[in-house]
């Protein structure tokens, strides 16, 4: 009741900013000024209809409804590498590696057809879903989500490019994440840790230092930072 | 093994630590022959280092034989005899290949840290906080040497350890600071601060070619060695007013090129110095520039100040006025030690240098708490301390 409230009242000051925004960017009478203008009409919508212009009333299944709106948590990292574009991605679609350099995963099991099984270390139990792959074209790009029916909502997509000419090569990771249930979404927090952004930059920084030098440095024992 | 472990601000230990193990496949163990403390040691142990942690084994100018390698160092020997960067290099990322090797991206296991403060890393360095990766140092019985198939250096048995230790920091760093100065035949270099790094600086600038140097300090033995060993023109700051010796030693143009091999502990008799003193001491500000102030003012117009002393913070009246309104070139920086090593082996060899002239005190390792306070006072004539732990 109260969060319906808090939610009315969020919803009409989007409004009210937006409008106001947008007053000032008309009133700017300039290009600059319209594109000001612009800018805010997202969050007019939003006020509105109550869902990010994009995301809303898309299909039914799980994953996306948990992720729609405002809803979950959204990263984007990128790294550069020293290492040729077909290695990184060839690295990278071979889902097994992915624990060599996401230390919060425990494991990722290829099911066939897509599917794939993952675990991730949580507070005294393991964290587990399945996902499938919605996008793969090599070289380019590899997008995921979660299947339906998992604890845990989540999408993604990595792009793979070059750059310098073709000597290096681009990632950039897109991640969003949401736990809908209470205990689960205690356990991603402590999976993901407190800046999941902090978190998915370590791991890009992993994968860079696996292709380039073959090795994560360290400066103890155990496992990398 | 034994090792010389930092416990905080003045308080340095040798304590029984753990051996160092093999931990990632290029790796390479090191038994320390020789191994001394660098200017910058007296940084941590004057507490202007952050993230340093008790118990942390320092040092980063060493040399040993190597007892162990990991499965994928194909490149060392056990009973090589190595010297050993104090910059981590991996040799495959960007700016390992750019020959920028000090600032390896993949070296430091706590890039993150550095990353909050400088907006990147640097490469990791040995027995220097764990904002720089949290290694442990080289002064110490053995030490654990990361991506030891890129960066030690294999060094001839007709050379004594004396000789060539040097190559692990302050050689290439003063070598770096006299490059950087782009010497053209004739010039006139400055160099204010004559520890071991002003003293190879000067030594490099007439190396590459420059006409005269002139050394700044107001330790009697610094500038004798620099007057002396390297036929430097000196000024002692205490008596003289530099800027305007400065001046009239150049004809009123100013020095081509001046070199800050003092850093971010400057002494100064001059109004600044003292506000930094104070500033500092207050917490107000973390670093004191004052040779850095002064050698921007000395410059002279279109030159370059190249500065391999050591800052850490953010600089208060900094004169980029000055820089800019001179059209000043400001070079900076780690050493980029991979880069000179092997050519100035090639010069220790060839006997164009010995790098040995800058030692005063030999040691054992047990004396290292008692060095490390007569280096910071600067008693006894201390210039450089070498250890030799076994």
């Amino acid at each position: 009741m109260l969060q319906d409230t808090a939610h009315e009242i969020e919803r009409w000051t989007g409004v009210a900013m937006a409008t106001a925004v947008v007053a000032y960017g008309l009133s700017r009478r300039s290009l600059p000024g319209v594109a000001i203008a612009a800018t805010a009409a997202p969050l007019a919508y939003r006020g509105i209809t109550g869902a990010w212009p994009g995301f809303a009333l898309h299909g039914a299944d799980a994953t996306r409804v948990a992720l729609s709106g405002d809803r979950g948590t959204h990263v984007r990292e990128g790294i550069r590498l020293e290492v040729p574009l077909d290695v990184v991605y060839a690295f990278w679609s071979r889902l097994e590696n992915l624990p060599r350099f996401m230390t919060h995963l425990e494991s990722v099991t290829d099911l066939g057809n897509g599917r794939s099984h993952w675990v991730a270390q949580g507070p005294g139990m393991p964290v587990e879903w399945d996902a499938e792959i919605i996008n793969d074209v090599p070289n380019k790009v590899i997008g995921w989500r979660s299947i339906e029916g998992s604890d845990i909502a989540t999408a993604g997509s990595v792009h793979f490019s070059t750059a310098r000419q073709g000597r290096s090569t681009q990632v950039l990771v897109h991640l969003r994440y949401a736990a809908p249930g209470g205990r689960a979404a205690n356990a991603l927090a402590y999976v993901l840790g407190r800046d999941p952004a902090h978190m998915i930059r370590e791991d890009l920084r992993h994968v860079k230092q696996l292709l380039e030098t073959g090795e994560i440095p360290r400066a103890t024992k155990g496992a990398p930072a | 093994m034994k090792a010389v472990c930092y416990y905080g601000k003045g308080d340095v230990r040798v304590e029984t630590v753990p051996d160092p193990e093999i931990l990632n496949p290029r790796d390479a163990i090191i038994r320390v022959t020789a191994t001394a403390i660098c200017g910058s040691d007296l940084h941590i142990y004057g507490g202007y280092i952050p993230t340093m942690q008790k118990g942390d084994v320092l040092g980063h100018e060493f040399m040993g034989e190597v007892v162990d390698v990991g499965p994928d160092n194909h490149r060392l020997k056990i009973g090589d005899r190595v010297v050993v960067p104090f910059t981590i290099a991996c040799g495959q990322c960007f700016f390992c290949k750019e020959q920028l090797w000090s600032l390896c991206d993949n070296s430091n296991p706590n890039a993150w840290v550095a990353e909050k403060l400088y907006g990147y890393s640097a490469s990791g360095l040995f027995g220097y906080s764990h904002m720089y990766g949290g290694y442990a140092g080289g002064q110490a019985e053995y030490v654990r040497v990361p991506f030891a198939d890129v960066g030690p250096l294999r060094v001839p048995d007709s050379l004594r350890d004396e000789q060539v230790l040097f190559l692990s920091d302050v050689f290439p760093t003063g070598f770096m600071a006299a490059e950087n100065c782009q010497i053209q035949p004739g010039d006139t270099v400055a160099v204010w601060g004559c520890g071991p790094v002003g003293q190879f600086a000067i030594q490099s600038a007439f190396l590459l070619g420059a006409e005269r140097v002139i050394a700044i300090d107001r330790f009697p033995e610094r500038l004798a060695l620099a007057s002396s060993f390297s036929r430097a023109e000196v000024l002692d700051y205490s008596k003289v007013d530099v800027p305007q010796a400065l001046r009239e030693l150049t004809g009123g143009q100013g020095p081509d090129a001046c070199i800050d091999a003092v850093g971010l502990e400057s002494h100064g008799t001059t109004l600044d110095a003292w506000y930094d003193r104070a500033k500092t001491s207050m917490y107000l500000a973390t670093d004191r520039p004052h040779a850095l102030r002064q050698a921007i003012n000395a410059c002279r117009k279109g030159g370059t100040v190249s500065i391999p002393g050591v800052y850490g913070g953010w600089l208060d009246k900094f004169p980029l006025g000055a820089a800019f309104a001179k059209g000043l070139t400001l070079k900076m920086g780690q050493t980029h030690m991979h880069r000179y090593m092997p050519r100035l082996l090639e010069h220790i060899e060839r006997g164009d240098i010995d790098p040995s002239f800058i030692i005063t005190h030999r040691v054992g390792l047990d004396d290292a708490p008692e060095m490390y306070q007569t280096f910071r006072e600067k008693e006894d004539s201390c210039i450089k301390v070498v250890m030799t732990p076994s």
